[in-house]
């Protein structure tokens, strides 16, 4: 075959780079027909100024908690916020789910605890939560943001971003997380469980959320509503609030404040409702049995 | 010979690329049919979902996607449809009300199209909802203790 032959069978590198671009031109084409519309519909925009700038916080009030029946008391408060955002109930303590649990003193202020406490203080249960930090290591750990600040100050998860890395289980030094080794929805009470409330997954990490969603809606959290007003819930930043006038009247503590950190869960040491009229109907002073049946 | 080969693997080729458009257009897919039939929505006057039908069959991804993004990073969970009626932006509180039967609505679209979200893997906890809202009397218990809360 000569050389004059080759160029006359086959093509030259002109009519090939030319038939590649009309070849590309022509697939361009009719890939157009392919893709999606993209979607621009008024209905997907919405007029929402956006939360307002707060940073809110529990005040937990010890004391009373410990006389409406302290552990016990406590346990019924627990049941009310794993029921009704269908907590599953894993007694195995390497899977167990809790967004609210109970320690003693000594492990809840391990940093402030001394050696020869007063037999009052060391008796109390302390329910403990998520803290809701102001400077949350949480969040800074995140690699998918699924855990993040609202303005309102709530340390928010977007279970939907989550996976499972666990960063912020390490991250977090009170230990207010957990992940879900397996599938949840087979250990939700179906009882008790919350029909309309979604569960987890198995592989995402939750926590105490300071219901959002009924904070959204105007309302309060679970665990106040159930606490008969042992646990006082608002915003800190504002002085005229409630939790501000509480934590102004008593002495309290928080979480180990020197990681700096932040804790926005306030434990307040303060019984002196029980001698005011408020409690006792103008009556004297109230003994613990009475409370007792009186808050069921 | 050469030459005979490169057009028998043309020929093939092509048989093969256009053998399942030629499949559909010779028996075609069941035509979908959904289940409209539930109690809440047998119940309204209008059956029409919160925007119109055309609208939530293309866009109820990118309705819902929004949704999500707005309820859980925005605080934002009131939704004004085009007709001015306000929606709680809910899966659960609003779907899932009326659309009590998403194994034979949303599932049965999801599965002729292919597609599979993993909505349900925390949504819609345990079905207990839907078998509530599928059973009249029970719904009616519920319709009327609502109607009772409000007054």
């Amino acid at each position: 075959m000569t050389a004059q032959q080759h160029s006359e069978r086959s093509l030259t590198r002109r009519n090939f780079v030319k038939a590649g671009a009309i070849a590309c031109a022509s697939g361009l084409f009719a890939l157009n027909g392919c893709t999606l519309e993209e979607v621009k519909h008024s209905q997907l925009e919405s007029d929402f100024k956006g939360i307002e700038s707060k940073q809110y916080g529990l005040a937990i009030n010890v004391s009373m908690l410990d006389a409406l029946g302290g552990q016990e008391f406590i346990d019924t408060i627990i049941a009310a916020c794993h029921s009704y955002h269908n907590v599953p109930q894993i007694d195995d303590p390497k899977h167990s789910i809790d967004w609210i649990w109970t320690q003693s003193y000594e492990e809840a202020f391990s940093d402030i605890a001394s050696t020869y406490v007063d037999e009052k203080t060391a008796s109390y249960a302390y329910p403990v939560m998520c803290n809701h930090c102001t400077d949350p290591q949480c969040v800074r750990v995140c690699p998918t943001q699924t855990t993040f600040k609202r303005p309102d100050g709530i340390v928010m998860m977007d279970y939907h971003r989550c996976i499972g890395c666990r960063f912020c289980m390490s991250a977090c030094p009170y230990g207010a997380r957990n992940l879900n080794f397996m599938d949840p929805r087979p250990y939700v009470d179906k009882a008790t469980m919350n029909p309309g409330y979604p569960t987890r997954s198995k592989g995402v990490v939750e926590k105490c959320t300071l219901c959002y969603e009924l904070i959204d809606q105007g309302s309060v959290p679970v665990c106040v509503q159930a606490a008969y007003g042992c646990i006082t819930f608002g915003d800190l930043t504002d002085e005229n609030s409630e939790i501000r006038q509480v934590l102004a009247q008593a002495f309290s503590i928080r979480r180990r404040v020197e990681l700096g950190t932040g804790p926005n869960v306030y434990y307040i040491f303060d019984d002196s409702a029980l001698y005011t009229n408020a409690f006792t109907g103008g009556e004297g002073t109230l003994f613990e049995e009475d409370l007792l049946e009186g808050g069921e | 010979m050469k030459k005979t080969g490169m057009i028998a693997f043309i020929v093939v080729f092509c048989v093969l690329a256009l053998l399942p458009f030629a499949a559909n257009a010779v028996s075609p897919k069941a035509p979908l049919e959904l289940d409209y039939n539930t109690p809440a929505i047998n119940m309204l006057e209008e059956h029409k979902c919160i925007e119109d039908t055309e609208f939530m069959k293309s866009s109820h991804m990118q309705l819902l996607d929004q949704w999500r993004n707005d309820v859980v990073r925005n605080g934002d969970i009131v939704y004004t449809a085009t007709d001015g009626t306000r929606y709680e932006k809910s899966l659960d509180d609003t779907c899932l009300a009326c659309h009590s039967n998403p194994e034979d609505f949303c599932d049965r679209c999801h599965t002729y199209e292919g597609v599979e979200p993993f909505c349900w893997d925390c949504h819609n906890s345990f079905g207990l909802w839907r078998e509530d809202a599928n059973n009249e009397a029970l719904w009616q218990d519920y319709v009327s203790q609502v109607e009772g809360g409000q007054q």
